[in-house]
């Protein structure tokens, strides 16, 4: 150690030429450093003047500024909210109320709209000629007429003109349709009971993994099949439903009944939400169904020829041979669909269904004029959410890509 | 370091824009600059703020708009209008969009101390009344318990309707639109139970109605919501201006001066009718406008019995009478302070 030292002195001794190429500053590891370190002190400056400058400038046109609203009363109601939510409540809870609404709204969205991509991106393979055309059709039209359109045209053409309240159409006094939406009959578990029924639905759905995973291994080992599909529905309804016969059904179902200016009990949906829900996923469907297609031609015919030349049926050609792989090209893209999707849901506010963007930057940001921190509280959430699916979706693609070619 | 080079002429550049985003204080000398007065409006509300098949606005809120061109470049023709939604109004008045917002807007304290905005007056008192379809039957806004209400969202109409409903501790559900067409689609289409709004506007949301005789205005008013235009804060001759022409308007109707009649109580008037109309002293010089600002003003728009008669009142389709909006010495409010 000591002795390489010295060599080392003893070469730049005899090079005195050669200072300037030994000075730090043209040492590459640090000169990197140094602009780095250079870049983010002028970043960070750049955001200082911004942010002061931005606060001056209110200030000096007399504007509010600062969170300190968030802890004041609202005043106002919103529609509809997953959690209670008085107007006396906070901004801040607006802000939990507008986005248990968004996340609502996305999460439904996302669900429908990915059985209805898959149903019409596989039916474009269908040797039947009307099922191909259909798909086509729907790709087609729901692509391409504006998200807006749509929702206008749910919102304001279809579901406006149901019948009114009290000539809601009714399916057995229990479930109504009107123009206020859709009020379903609410299950209300009484006591113990039906907290043992909830529990074996939990574990339900737990034993249906096991059940999968240990088919799974069987197949591999001994190729036998088990219908896991059918059992796994058996187990989801019939465990519960065991249970409950077991504890005496300990719920009472509580139906609507159309009292004054609307239903009293049941569960309503209402047709904000209804609207919304069927045009984001219509729409963001036909994108996903696209994708599908793409996918599936991504698969190389011969996979196909190979799984009939072993005499697959053409069902489980798709199932078990084509749509897995396909699933490799088809991820990535579901990925930016739901985020465009969760992007789009905030055109809530034209048919007056309050997610995060109507209650919060719509009527907060009025109410109390401070655009500055509701827009970036919201941009927070919306970047945040993106984040969150796309981190999500990223594992998933690790998932079903291929391992190690 | 090229790369770097690039990237600190950005980061003066945009600081550069951020340092130049300071209030604008010459007002009238952006207006005289441009010829003409941007002015904030409704979308589209009958008797305050509309426009014709032509093109042409007209109303009682579009009438201050007039009323301001007029005093400040001598022809009330000379404005653009800026059709606004009530979210978008305080953010177009702040960002300087807009000289005047001229948009049946409340004057609150919040909004007048906390947006950076000025209330130049009232141009109109209301108050939060409530719209129901005739078929409902209801007499009272009592009777609406757990009825579903279309609102226009960021009003103060959402603050007033929350408060009155906790306080009579009746339930409802406040339905919130963006426009006033999907808040009186909503209510037609029968979304809602009823409308609720400034009274006014409900006077001119029912007669834009498929079936105008089909709803009617409850009796209840449950608010104040003294309606008028709005400046940016921190220019106070621009401030002057648009409240002393406003008050130009309501002294014109107290003197008895007229469109028609005008020159002649310039010529031949009472020593009050040749102050107000530029005859004599400086009132004008003193706003930094011409002596003839009001003369403009009533040639032009008319006095305020004659804007209002005109646009909501007997002579419109609206015929809402004069109530609080009469002057202050035939039983109204409506009061100027003093023309000298
Ligand atoms: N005066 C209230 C309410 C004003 C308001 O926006 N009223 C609605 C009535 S539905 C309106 O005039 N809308 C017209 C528009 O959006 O263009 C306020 O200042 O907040």
């Amino acid at each position: 150690m000591f002795k390489q030292k010295t060599t080392e002195q003893i070469k730049a001794a005899t090079r005195p030429t050669d200072t300037a190429a030994h000075a730090f500053y043209n040492n590459p590891k640090y000169r990197a450093l140094i602009y780095q370190i250079l870049l983010v002190t002028g970043l960070l400056y750049f955001f200082y003047t911004i942010i002061s400058n931005t606060l001056g400038n209110l200030e000096a046109a007399g504007i509010k500024s600062g969170f300190g609203f968030l802890s004041n009363a609202a005043g106002y109601d919103v529609l509809m909210s997953l959690i209670p939510f008085e107007s006396t409540n906070s901004y801040m809870r607006v802000f939990i109320v507008g986005f248990l609404n968004t996340i609502l709204v996305s999460a439904l969205g996302i669900f429908f709209a990915t059985i209805l991509g898959f149903i019409f991106g596989v039916m474009y393979f269908s040797k039947n000629w009307l099922i191909k055309k259909l798909s086509v059709i729907y790709v087609e039209t729901f692509r391409n007429i504006p998200l807006l359109l749509q929702i206008l045209f749910w919102y304001s053409a279809v579901l406006a003109s149901l019948p009114g309240v009290r000539d809601s159409l009714s399916l057995g006094e229990a479930v109504f349709l009107s123009i206020r939406g859709l009020v379903i009959p609410k299950l209300i578990g009484q006591g113990g009971g039906s907290t043992f029924v909830y529990i074996v639905l939990v574990l339900a759905i737990i034993g249906i993994f096991i059940l999968r995973s240990w088919a799974k291994k069987r197949q591999d080992a001994t190729g036998q099949q088990f219908p896991v599909f059918y059992t796994s529905i058996a187990m989801i309804l019939g465990l519960p439903f065991v249970a409950a016969l077991l504890t005496g059904f300990p719920f009472v179902i509580e139906y609507p009944v159309l009292k004054g200016f609307g239903f009293n009990g049941g569960i309503t949906v209402i047709p904000e939400l209804m609207a919304l829900t069927l045009s984001l996923s219509i729409y963001t469907g036909a994108f996903i169904a696209e994708a599908v297609r793409a996918g599936i031609q991504a698969v190389p015919h011969g996979q196909t020829e190979a799984a009939r030349s072993i005499g697959m049926k053409e069902k489980k050609i798709m199932s078990l041979i084509v749509v897995p792989q396909a699933m490799r090209v088809i991820v990535p893209l579901l990925n930016s669909e739901y985020q465009s999707l969760v992007k789009n849901s905030t055109l809530a506010a034209a048919i007056a269904y309050p997610d995060l963007f109507n209650v919060f930057v719509g009527t907060a940001l009025n109410q109390t004029g401070q655009a500055i921190e509701t827009i970036f509280m919201a941009i927070i959430v919306y970047f945040a959410v993106n984040m969150l699916i796309s981190f999500i979706m990223n594992r998933f693609n690790g998932n079903v890509e291929l391992v190690g070619r | 370091m090229k790369m770097i080079k690039k990237i600190s002429l950005v980061t003066i550049g945009m600081a550069g824009a951020a340092l130049s985003m300071t209030a604008n204080a010459g007002t009238l000398d952006d207006v005289k600059a441009r010829g003409a007065l941007s002015c904030g409006v409704s979308t589209g509300l009958a008797g305050f703020s509309q426009k014709d098949e032509k093109g042409a606005w007209s109303g009682l809120d579009v009438d201050v708009c007039r009323a301001v061109a007029a005093a400040v470049l001598g022809d009330a023709s000379k404005v653009q209008y800026k059709p606004l939604t009530a979210k978008e109004r305080f953010t177009a008045l702040q960002s300087g969009e807009i000289d005047v917002l001229s948009r049946n807007t409340t004057w609150t304290h919040t909004r007048d101390t906390s947006l950076g905005l000025n209330f130049a007056g009232v141009v109109y008192y209301d108050g939060t009344g409530f719209m129901v379809s005739k078929k409902l039957g209801v007499k009272s806004a009592t009777e609406l318990d757990g009825a579903n209400a279309c609102i226009q969202a960021g009003t103060s109409t959402e603050l007033a309707i929350s408060d009155y409903f906790r306080e009579k501790k009746i339930s409802y559900k406040a339905v919130t639109f963006d426009t006033s067409d999907q808040t009186r689609a909503g209510f037609e289409s029968g979304r809602c139970d009823f409308l609720t709004s400034d009274q006014s506007q409900l006077y001119a949301l029912r007669i834009g109605l498929a079936d105008p005789a089909g709803a009617v205005v409850l009796p209840e008013v449950i608010s104040k919501e003294p309606l008028g235009p709005v400046v940016r804060q921190g220019d106070d001759q621009w401030f002057n201006i648009v409240k002393w022409s406003v008050n130009a308007m309501i002294e014109g109707e107290e003197q008895g001066v007229t469109a028609a009649n005008v020159d002649d109580k310039l010529a031949n008037g009472k020593p009050g009718n040749k102050r107000l109309l530029g005859g004599e002293g400086e009132l004008g010089k003193n706003l930094g406008l011409n002596p003839d600002w009001a003369f403009q003003v009533i040639k032009q728009v008319g006095n305020y019995s004659e804007s209002f008669e005109r646009n909501v009142g007997q002579g419109s389709p609206l015929k809402i009478s004069r109530g609080l909006n009469a002057l202050w010495k035939d039983g109204g409010i409506l009061y100027s302070p003093a023309m000298r």
